[in-house]
């Protein structure tokens, strides 16, 4: 079934046996065939990249080789044995360890608790937490794996978070270790940290499988790299054999255009204007500063910064969701803030729509329909009732989350399906699709591509573009950096809540919006 | 893929035909051993107990007065579960809503029926709501627990109640604590009554006129949370209040609209009780049957339809349990007890025991049903 152009076939030509090897690995979920007879290879000492659309099947494989699901069919070895994986516990009993998407870790215990959790020596934690001390030094001197074994993990910030997951599985001596989608919820900063303790790994011996949607991590870090499509093994690479333009077209199985012709535009009248706001979190901290800007028609701007530095509570501020505490807001040149009330819904009447960064948690109800899902925000509507005016009208609200749903070309086409069934990619264009088709003036848009395949970024990028040639505001926050550029007409750059430089966005480049962000200041920086 | 697509993890029929009729027959079995540990014949118990519950009009009459109180609570239970609540003091604010219900009945009796009746169920419903709103706006608007705090009210309510009926509200000259009783025309018509009038007889039971109350609630529950704007906004606070937020929906003013309609659902007791079976309030009348309403709302999956079928069941079992007692000696009132806590245990708390197996078994129908197409 794979395409396979590595230079030593699957069957391993060196002595030493591969760290890992399925063969024929086969899961189905009821009607869905996740993974199709799928072989790999994992040669030891190597960064091996799987990469793949959301929905390809490559966490399903990981959390087989996991042992959180079990393989209908097909084999596992470890080091050319033949090994049964059904719980984590036998998984790391073979030396294999994971760190998760979403860090599986304590809170409010320390560096050391979370590391020695689940593998004290005995009943008395002291002697476990003495020797934790002395090996975690180790491993940190040894891997570049710094963090203070005391401090409290819910304070550490999130690529600490991430050392202190990669400890954990060090701690418990493995040897193998899979990184899902590690870079995720990093700065650039942090992911080059990750990828300098990454190739350090390597070089010590161990074996990293790293599960990922975005091609420059995989050119960048890995020596190998496979790529999974529709639950299939589709081609296996050595990296450095390889391009980004050719492992994205076996990814979707089709070229890709990375980047859109943007038509030059004049900006139309101020839309949003926004000045000296400030916005406080649920625990009274200050996290946007007096902020001041504007967005007008026709263009958009884009707020770039490291994930934390105030943007959510921005893009809160502005959707109605979160009362800033001072300044004002206004649409049209109609002031909206200050004002007694101050709720999305009044927003969406002053024509402002909001696509929240948090899909799943924010943008949608997964336990609902996507029908149901269509009318969120929107269920006061006289347009979805009945003529009586009490009761919902469900074949209108269908028929409009079709029509929607195929204008954004949502797959698969069924308005009665369960929203947590959909891919990421879909989830988004749902959202998109519920808050684009109201034909808005502005348009708050966070991370609208985060874990979102490639196909769906190109699409989504395409509908933004068409929406600010029509002459609409779009404000746009991302934490990637290729998204800013790609978009943006105008920069912004936010840091510690304020926004510390503006970039006309064909004068940015990567090392000057980088110094903005670490919150080396304009004059600096120029 | 649109209609095929996996929509959950279980086919409807096995979520629910097939998964709570296992369970039952689980409990009875678990229940049939304990009746042979005590040394009778599961079987004949098994007969009185069905016999009991729907072999006569008497027997089926209890079974449908059972079964209303069990409507009201389980509405009730499911209302504030779909904005993710747990009302566990339907058992006080039944309590408390029957003060309503009496409070009209006794002083304001001299009105005709048509005004007194309709106030008198008004009355327990206001009481009852508000009871519960208490709560509701303590959870909205100060974060304390409901579960806590809905369980100290109806300990608050045991308290109230037990005051005012011994030393207020209390028929003079006589010693159980009850008011007298009510006058004839402000009190709901019993069934056997009722039926008479339109030329069908039937057996004087305390079943009234209070289950077209109940079957009128099932009916508002249904097409109040699916079919309108406002149950859509209460599900959407139950199932995701961060969605809820983004939406424009204010997750406090929910959480207080369902308490109110919670407690106005339970409300619904009182006046099968009160209203309709008892005539006069009397202490402690509502028997924890809001608390085995909550069994009620989990077996009916929260929804109306499985409510009503649950309802029926759990007024079998109380009526079939007391014929049970009534019949075989040996099994004491506490020993169906025993029966019901039982059908509670595997229906309610262990209600997805058989769900990984019955997925599996799901899985393998359609595997097996998808593979001779593939073949073809």
């Amino acid at each position: 079934m794979a395409d396979n152009t590595m230079g030593t076939s699957p069957a391993h030509s060196s002595g030493t046996p591969p760290a890992i090897e399925l063969r024929g690995i086969d899961k189905r979920f009821g009607a869905v065939h996740a993974n199709k007879s799928i072989d790999l290879v994992v040669e030891r000492g190597h960064i091996h990249g799987i990469v793949g659309e959301n929905g390809a099947g490559k966490s399903t494989l990981m959390s087989i080789l996991y042992g959180f699901y079990e393989a209908d069919a097909g084999e596992i070895l470890v080091n050319g044995e033949a090994v049964r994986i059904t719980e984590s516990r036998d998984a790391i009993r073979h030396g294999i360890g994971m760190v998760h998407q979403h860090f599986m870790l304590v809170d409010v215990f320390t560096v050391i608790e979370n590391v020695i959790l689940g593998a004290e020596d005995g009943p008395l934690l002291r002697e476990s937490v003495a020797r934790a001390r002395r090996s975690l030094k180790e491993l940190a001197e040894k891997y570049h794996l710094e963090v203070d074994p005391d401090a409290v993990v819910g304070q550490l910030p999130v690529g600490a978070q991430q050392r202190v997951e990669i400890l954990k599985a060090l701690y418990r001596s493995a040897e193998i270790l899979i990184l899902d989608e590690p870079t995720g919820v990093l700065t650039p900063q942090e992911a080059d940290h990750l990828f300098r303790v990454l190739a350090r790994l390597r070089d010590e011996g161990k074996t990293i499988i790293l599960i990922t949607h975005k091609l420059r991590e995989i050119m960048a870090i890995t020596d190998r790299v496979s790529v999974m499509r529709q639950g299939q093994m589709v081609a296996h690479r050595v990296t450095k054999e390889t391009s980004p333009a050719e492992l994205g077209e076996l990814m979707v199985g089709r070229k890709i255009v990375t980047q859109i012709s943007r038509a030059n535009k004049a900006p139309g009248e101020t839309r949003l204007t926004v000045e000296k706001l400030q916005v406080r979190d649920p625990n009274g901290v200050e996290r946007v500063k007096g902020v001041s800007f504007s967005v007008r028609g026709g263009e958009i701007v884009g707020i770039a910064g490291v994930s934390g530095n105030g943007q959510t509570e921005l893009l809160e501020a502005l959707s109605g969701i979160r009362r800033p505490s001072n300044g004002t807001i206004a649409v049209s040149g109609q002031t909206i803030f200050p004002a007694a009330q101050y709720a999305p819904h009044i927003l969406a009447h002053h024509k402002v729509r909001h696509v929240p960064e948090d899909r799943q948690r924010m943008g949608l109800v997964t336990a609902f329909t996507a029908t149901e899902c269509m009318m969120l925000g929107d269920e006061d509507d006289p347009a979805y009732h009945q003529k009586n005016g009490i009761l919902i009208d469900w074949q209108k609200v269908a028929k409009d989350a079709a029509t929607k749903m195929s204008a954004f070309d949502v797959r698969p086409m069924a308005p009665g399906l369960k929203t947590a069934n959909f891919s990421g990619g879909n989830q988004q264009k749902i959202i998109l699709a519920r808050e684009m088709e109201r034909n808005p003036d502005v348009l708050l848009v966070g991370q609208p591509t985060r874990g979102v395949d490639i196909g769906a970024i190109e699409f989504i990028h395409r509908r933004l573009l068409a929406m600010r040639d029509l002459g609409k505001a779009i404000l746009l926050v991302s934490v990637e950096l290729d998204e800013i550029f790609a978009l943006s007409d105008r920069i912004l750059v936010m840091f510690d809540g304020h926004i510390v430089g503006e970039v006309p966005a064909a004068e940015a480049n990567e090392k000057k919006l980088g110094l903005l962000m670490a919150g080396v200041t304009q004059d600096a920086a120029e | 893929m649109s209609k095929n697509a996996p929509s959950g993890p279980l086919p409807r029929w096995m979520e629910l035909g097939l998964l709570p009729l296992l369970n039952l027959l689980l409990a009875l079995v678990v229940s049939g051993l304990v009746i042979v540990a005590i040394g009778e014949n599961p079987f004949d118990a098994l007969v009185s107990l069905v016999q009991g519950a729907v072999g006569s009009e008497e027997g089926i009459g209890y079974t449908l007065y059972y079964a209303t109180d069990m409507i009201f609570v389980g509405l009730a239970v499911a209302m504030a579960f779909h904005c993710g609540m747990f009302n566990i003091g339907c058992e006080g604010q039944a309590y408390v809503a029957g003060l309503g219900v009496a409070l009209v009945c006794l002083y304001l009796d001299f009105l005709p029926w048509f005004i007194v009746v309709p106030i008198a169920m008004i009355g327990g419903i206001v009481f009852g709501a508000l009871w519960a709103a208490i709560p509701g706006w303590l959870q909205a608007r100060r974060g304390s627990h409901i579960v806590i705090t809905t369980i100290m009210f109806n300990f608050i309510s045991y308290a109230m109640m037990n005051y005012l009926l011994v030393h207020v509200l209390i028929k003079r000259g006589q010693m159980s604590p009850e008011s007298r009783t009510f006058a004839p025309h402000t009190a709901l018509p019993m069934m056997d009554s009722a039926l008479g009038a339109i030329g069908i007889h039937i057996t004087e039971t305390p079943l009234n006129t209070s289950i077209f109350w109940a079957i009128a609630c099932l009916v508002f529950v249904w097409l109040f949370l699916w079919h309108t704007r406002w149950g859509y906004a209460i599900r959407v606070v139950g199932t995701n209040p961060k969605a809820a937020v983004y939406g424009g929906i204010e997750p406090g003013r929910q959480i207080i609209i369902a308490m109110i309609l919670s407690g106005a659902l339970v409300s619904g007791v009182a006046i099968n009780e009160v209203m309709g079976a008892q005539q006069k309030l009397q202490i402690g009348f509502t028997e924890g049957y809001g608390f085995t309403g909550i069994a009620v709302a989990l077996m009916g999956r929260n929804h109306p339809f499985g409510i009503l079928l649950a309802s029926l069941l759990f007024g079998a079992l109380i009526q079939g349990g007391g014929a049970l007692s009534f019949d075989m000696p040996n099994i004491s009132r506490e020993m169906v007890w025993v029966i019901q806590g039982l059908v509670i245990l595997f229906t309610g708390a262990l209600e997805s025991m058989f769900r990984p197996a019955l997925t599996r078994f799901a899985a393998s129908l359609k595997a097996r049903a998808t593979e001779p197409a593939k073949a073809a």
